[in-house]
């Protein structure tokens, strides 16, 4: 299988993945093939998300890029340094300048909400009163300052990812891993915490590698998007790329589920009961003039065009989506229609 | 009550003999089934020290111990109390005694509360880069600090229930006090006094834990 790789590599790379592979071997069974020769550069400053189902490999991908995993094959490389040489210690100090966040937020219980953020810097040793000013800094940054000394079971799950997100941050680390960071959050709460991730990079300038399976959350934080399938990276590009016209069947699957502008095949069963005509899928992008060439394309065929599903909306301020008609009118008027609409450059699908 | 009268003073050394094994063997066997039970549940595999073998002989050492009946031990334990405390009979062998006995128990105590600590804020602890002992006694102990204090006040019953079986050697305390002053002389009030006292030691150790259990787990 190749990677579908959609856009150039970056230019500087913060993150560089050569040919990683992880292998498990438990006990008494098969040696699991986790993450499997995947090659992937994160370009300085960006937000990239990996997507995948669970099991995907996504989980000890991210854990490969902070070596909370070794891995079997393959060169780690952050800020230029090969994570896969190094001693104990000094992988504690290459960790100590990669943050990350959890799905479970993983906050001390022990630990009030300042204790949180400040042990990140406990451990870098940094004095008390330095250590202090720093908290409170990071806490006014994510809004909550008020709470340095409410204990996590008393915040809510946004505010507890908040203060995973200050942790975080503490040591002031170029690279944030964000590990299903909004999976346990209802979606206001999700868009709460995903938004101050975006400012995270944008005022901050730290690079973000969020993994996840919620295609909400990559259409609205990334950059760029890797999709993962059984420990593989299949295909990667830029968001809107991927959104508007997926390549390989995992991409395709997941996007759909996220839009939700392709009928599912329980939907076209039921159009067909309705619309003896032709159904027909236009692939809708940010390209102007794009609904006058459909109808062109339709009248002069002599087609009646009805709409009879479909979404348009916007990712990264871009348009995209889909629309199915039925064409009515005879075959070859049809095959027309849609051979100029191809010569167009729009692309169609038949929903058979 | 006229035997006990005539006992106060026998009975007051015995509370005082009591509290003291209790305590210095809390004390003493609380340290060294802390050192030991953290080592187990570090060598754990998958753990931060994470040694099949280590965690094995670990394990296997203590099990062997653990079920050893106190009577047995007590004599068992003679001659390395000889070279320990100097001695065979009396107190301060007793509580060498308890203190090893119980340090075996309070190992796995340890283990059990400490497994209870969510993965998760270890996994946490080393994303900032923190030394694998550090965790230990930062992240670890701190986090399982409720049921370890619970724990505690567990094994505490159990080391009271050991001391009492300081007679065999001469240790006093108020199991002998029942013993020799009380069932051996058919007078039941001294025997009923002495559980009486015990069970008031008992009552507040286990009032005290339970307070500083609730304070440590804000509950």
């Amino acid at each position: 299988m190749t990677v579908q790789e959609r856009s150039g590599v970056p230019e500087r790379s913060i993150v560089s993945l050569d040919g990683v592979s992880k292998r498990f071997t438990r006990r008494g069974g098969d040696p699991v093939v986790a993450v499997d020769e995947v090659s992937l550069e994160v370009a300085q400053g960006e937000v990239i998300a990996v997507i995948g189902y669970s099991g995907a490999g996504k989980s000890t991908l991210v854990r490969l890029i902070n070596a909370l995993e070794l891995p079997t094959s393959g060169s780690v490389r952050v800020a230029g340094q090969d994570l896969t040489t190094l001693s104990e210690k000094d992988l504690r100090a290459a960790r100590s300048k990669i943050g990350m966040i959890f799905q479970q937020f993983n906050l001390f219980r022990s630990r009030t909400v300042a204790g949180n953020v400040g042990y990140p810097l406990r451990v870098a040793g940094v004095p008390a009163k330095e250590r202090d000013a720093r908290v409170a800094e990071l806490l006014d940054f994510v809004g909550l300052l008020e709470r340095a000394h409410a204990y996590p079971e008393q915040l809510s799950g946004g505010q507890k990812q908040r203060v995973g997100i200050a942790r975080a941050l503490a040591t002031n680390p170029p690279l944030l891993l964000a590990d299903e960071a909004t999976s346990a959050l209802d979606p206001d709460t999700t868009t709460e915490v995903l938004s101050l991730l975006r400012r995270v990079n944008t005022e901050l300038g730290v690079t973000i590698v969020v993994i996840t399976h919620e295609m909400e959350a990559v259409r609205q934080i990334a950059d760029r998007v890797a999709v993962m399938e059984k420990g593989r990276i299949v295909e990667v590009g830029d968001v809107y790329d991927v959104f508007s016209d997926p390549q390989t069947p995992a991409a395709q699957r997941f996007v759909r589920s996220a839009t939700h502008d392709r009928p599912s095949a329980d939907t076209i069963a039921r159009l067909r009961s309705h619309h003896p005509g032709r159904l027909v899928s236009v692939r809708i992008t940010d390209e102007s003039g794009l609904q006058a060439r459909i109808d062109t394309a339709f009248r002069d065929a002599g087609l009646t065009a009805e709409l009879v599903f479909g979404g348009v909306g916007e990712i990264r301020e871009r348009r995209t989506g889909s629309l199915t008609y039925e064409l009515t009118g005879p075959g070859p008027a049809v095959d027309a229609a849609l051979a100029a609409l191809h010569a167009g450059g729009i692309h169609t699908d038949e929903e058979v | 009550m006229e035997g006990f009268l005539a006992s106060v003073d026998v009975f007051r050394d015995a509370i005082w003999q009591t509290l003291f094994m209790t305590f210095v063997s809390l004390v003493v066997a609380g340290v060294l089934g802390l050192a030991l039970g953290m080592a187990l549940y570090a060598t754990r595999p998958g753990n931060v020290f994470g040694h099949r073998l280590a965690f094995g002989v670990l394990g296997f050492v203590v099990n062997l111990v653990r079920p050893i009946p106190f009577v047995i031990f007590l004599a068992a334990v003679g001659p390395l109390s000889r070279v320990v405390v100097g001695t065979t009979i009396g107190t301060n062998a007793v509580t060498f005694a308890i203190s090893l006995a119980a340090a075996f128990a309070v190992a796995r105590i340890v283990e059990q509360s400490l497994i209870g600590v969510d993965p998760g804020v270890v996994e946490a602890a080393r994303a900032v880069g923190a030394s694998r002992l550090s965790i230990l006694f930062t992240v670890v102990v701190p986090e399982g600090l409720g049921p370890l204090v619970l724990g505690y006040t567990f094994i505490f019953v159990g080391i009271v229930d050991m001391s009492a079986q300081a007679a065999l050697v001469g240790g006093g305390g108020l199991g002998q006090y029942a013993i020799v002053n009380g069932s051996q002389r058919y007078d039941w009030f001294i025997v009923y006094v002495s559980l009486a006292a015990i069970v008031v030691i008992v009552q507040i150790g286990q009032l005290i834990g339970n307070r500083i259990a609730r304070g440590v787990m804000r509950r």
